[in-house]
């Protein structure tokens, strides 16, 4: 008979083992969907993890992975500051949107103006437009404890309107014969994200994604806020007699995670997407909660996760194209990822003992 | 800057060039917004591949990635589709327009054809249907069917295509009907089967018995089902599982022809930019079977409608035609020019509400 035993400490080898093990998992699962789907599980293994990577076109997807992986690592290590702490912000989303909102409505307004004060304006707009929206949670929570997932979940809708609207109406290129969309920031040079070295794919997105790893680094483990926060989370009650001020840490998270995440948003319309339109944000703030947890909450694990999930996404077309992959099967492997990696968890806080019969 | 932007353009075309020869069938790309299964707008475009697969075989290969967002990830499914050696790209949602453009620029030997948008290049060419010959059919049947004068209108998106639905439908079912009144909804989504189903059912409580839809699935005709006495039109697709009743009739978009004609211009070497708008008469418009559930005569009326559209004997927008607001549009006999109907963004008269701005 097997029996779960708790363990008296989380073990910190399998904390860090789980991620690999999950991959590997994933790749064993997912190979067999693939088998059933009657493609060689090897081939499609090989085009989603090496194509993009080592392939003849290597020299294309590598900056790709970066383009991808940036808003993601940027998103994910603003959540993983409040999840840390027990405060989850689910809405990301949202914030993402209204960032790239602001950002690129604030870029637009000097349209045509040139000037060096344009970018750095739009990424304060950018920054301050994913606090604000996630400031809206915050605070409810705060005064009037409601529940920081719920709100900050159901005000992704709320962005997702605002969105459709701003696309249809306020910032709606003029030029654009009518059709939903702003500006091509791209063609619009003092407000375009651009690579700062061609064919790189580092833009300013990619650089703020680095600088937030190491920020996140320095504040988790050399800093008293990243002590409250970890303390927090991990001992609520010590956390309160020490004189952590809880309401103070769920302003800090999710104003963090909110300026985070819009930024990414800043970043991704003034850069690689170009526009504001209807169906600008393609889920990098869903997304990013798995690579946060993928990432077991740590700056540097978020880093290697998001680019693990840049590369699935990546290698997932590649196979679609090459090889015949439905969209769906890429996906459901996608998820598999997530969900074995949750399963596996078990075996950092529990042991699985063959106890004989009887006995337990 | 300028050197390094010029040598990675360089080794991307190069890099083309090599593959691009190594075998001398032709490939050809598709890009989808949705799910090659979403039975309707996606699901037309994948049946257009299949057909260019059956007609050329072993001549032509071709590959698509399905539910691309529309952005940065699309421009690289283009972008590597053109890597990997195709000869022509069909980018097949409005919102790949810049993505066609920047990706049309570094890869000059490959064809591109975007639907739907108005940006062209010397190798991307523009292409898109007049549904609106299918919305006057259909509004022609509606005004006639309803007995409660209230046709319910899902809309997606307020953009120039869609107002241009509306109105085709609505001066066509006036026509037949002059006391017929349109509640529009806007969805803001081409694809939802939960907020399509929604938006069908608030309009069926608003006393609506017909639904005409601008959105791709199946989920208003199976609300109207569900209501008992509810017409509807397929959209995009046949959706002949929801015939004779509520489907009395659809619009199929059947893009076939332009795939096999535009696949065999690049065969030999013919291809050239251009902006193609097609409409019943060319066959990228069809109007799919008017159930039996349409009256003999009204259904005679609607066919003799469709065959002067084809023939080119009549317009969809023919004048007297006044805005909503009241002042002249069309004059007694004045037909509507394209470049007006492109950019459409406002409503006939006698339709009520606004255009979301």
């Amino acid at each position: 008979m097997i029996v779960l035993e708790k363990r008296p400490q989380p073990s910190r080898a399998w904390s860090l083992m789980t991620p690999v093990v999950a991959v590997v998992i994933t790749m064993i699962a997912g190979g067999l969907l693939f088998a059933a789907l009657g493609k060689n599980p090897a081939e499609a293994i090989g085009t989603i993890f090496w194509e993009p990577l080592f392939g003849e076109y290597a020299f294309f997807y590598r900056p790709q992975l970066l383009v991808k992986g940036a808003p993601l690592v940027l998103i994910a290590i603003g959540l993983s500051l409040g999840f840390r702490a027990g405060i989850w912000n689910i809405g990301a989303e949202g914030q993402y949107i209204v960032g790239a909102i602001c950002g690129a409505g604030a870029g637009l307004a000097f349209y045509p103006m040139e000037s060096v004060f344009i970018f750095p304006l739009m990424v304060l707009a950018g920054a301050l437009g994913g606090w604000c929206w996630a400031m809206i949670p915050a605070l409810l929570k705060v005064k009037f404890g409601t529940n920081e997932i719920l709100v900050s979940l159901m005000l992704v809708y709320v962005a997702e309107q605002l969105l459709a609207s701003v696309s249809l109406g306020l910032l709606k290129n003029p030029q654009g014969f009518g059709f939903p969309g702003s500006r091509n920031l791209q063609s619009y040079e003092s407000a375009f994200n651009a690579e700062l070295i061609e064919g790189s794919g580092m833009h300013w997105g990619v650089v703020a994604a680095f600088i937030a790893v190491i920020l996140s680094y320095v504040l988790l483990n050399k800093h008293i806020l990243g002590f409250n926060i970890r303390l927090t989370g991990e001992a609520p009650r010590a956390a309160r007699f020490g004189g952590v001020n809880p309401t103070r840490l769920i302003l800090f998270c999710l104003g963090m995670s909110g300026m985070l995440a819009g930024l990414a948003g800043m970043f991704e319309a003034s850069g690689p997407a170009g526009q504001i339109s209807i169906d600008f944000n393609v889920g990098y703030g869903f997304t990013a909660i798995i690579v946060a947890f993928l990432g077991r909450l740590h700056p540097v694990g978020i880093l290697l996760a998001g680019l693990l999930m840049a590369l699935t996404y990546i290698g997932g077309e590649i196979a679609q194209s090459n090889l015949g992959l439905p969209a769906a099967a890429i996906q459901v492997f996608q998820g598999m990822l997530l969900f074995f990696l949750l399963a596996l968890d078990l075996l950092t806080n529990f042991r699985i003992r063959f106890a004989a019969k009887g006995a337990a | 800057m300028k050197l390094t932007k010029l040598l990675a353009t360089a080794a991307v075309a190069l890099g083309l060039a090599s593959t691009a020869m190594a075998d001398d069938k032709t490939k050809v790309g598709f890009v989808f917004v949705g799910p090659v299964g979403d039975g309707g707008w996606t699901y037309e475009h994948n049946k257009g591949r299949l057909a260019v697969e059956e007609k050329f075989g072993d001549k032509v290969e071709t590959v698509f990635v399905e539910s691309v967002p529309e952005g940065p990830d699309a421009e690289r499914v283009m972008t590597q589709m053109a890597l990997d050696g195709a000869d022509l790209i069909f980018t097949t949602s409005f919102g790949y327009m810049d993505p066609t453009i920047n990706v049309a620029k570094k890869f000059p030997k490959v064809k591109f054809e975007h639907a739907t948008g108005y940006k062209q290049a010397p190798n991307v060419s523009v292409y898109s249907a007049r549904f609106y010959e299918g919305r006057a059919v259909q509004g022609h049947i509606a005004g006639q069917m309803t007995k409660s004068n209230v046709i319910g209108y899902i809309g997606s998106y307020p953009i120039p295509e869609v107002i241009r639905g509306i109105n085709s439908a609505f001066v066509h079912a006036r026509a037949v009907n002059p006391d017929v009144q349109f509640k529009i909804i806007w969805a803001y989504t081409w694809f939802d089967p939960a907020k399509e189903a929604d938006a069908a059912k608030v309009l069926i409580e608003q006393g609506a018995d017909v639904i005409l839809q601008h959105t791709d699935s199946t989920a208003p005709q199976a609300a109207a089902q569900a209501a008992g006495n509810v017409v509807t039109f397929g959209q995009a697709s046949d959706m002949s599982e929801y015939a004779p009743f509520p489907r009395v009739s659809s619009i199929i978009d059947d893009w076939a022809p332009y795939y096999i004609a535009r696949t065999q211009a690049v065969m030999d070497g013919s291809w050239e930019s251009a902006n193609t708008w097609h409409g019943i008469g060319d066959g990228m418009v069809g109007i799919g079977e008017i159930s039996d559930a349409v009256p003999a005569e009204i259904k005679a009326s609607a066919l003799q409608l469709k065959a002067k559209l084809a023939s080119g004997e009549y317009h969809a927008f023919t004048g007297p035609l006044n805005k909503q607001d009241g002042s002249a549009w069309l004059a007694d006999g004045e037909t509507a020019d394209d470049g007006t109907l492109a950019g459409m963004g406002f409503y006939v008269e006698g339709l009520e509400g606004d255009v979301p701005q």
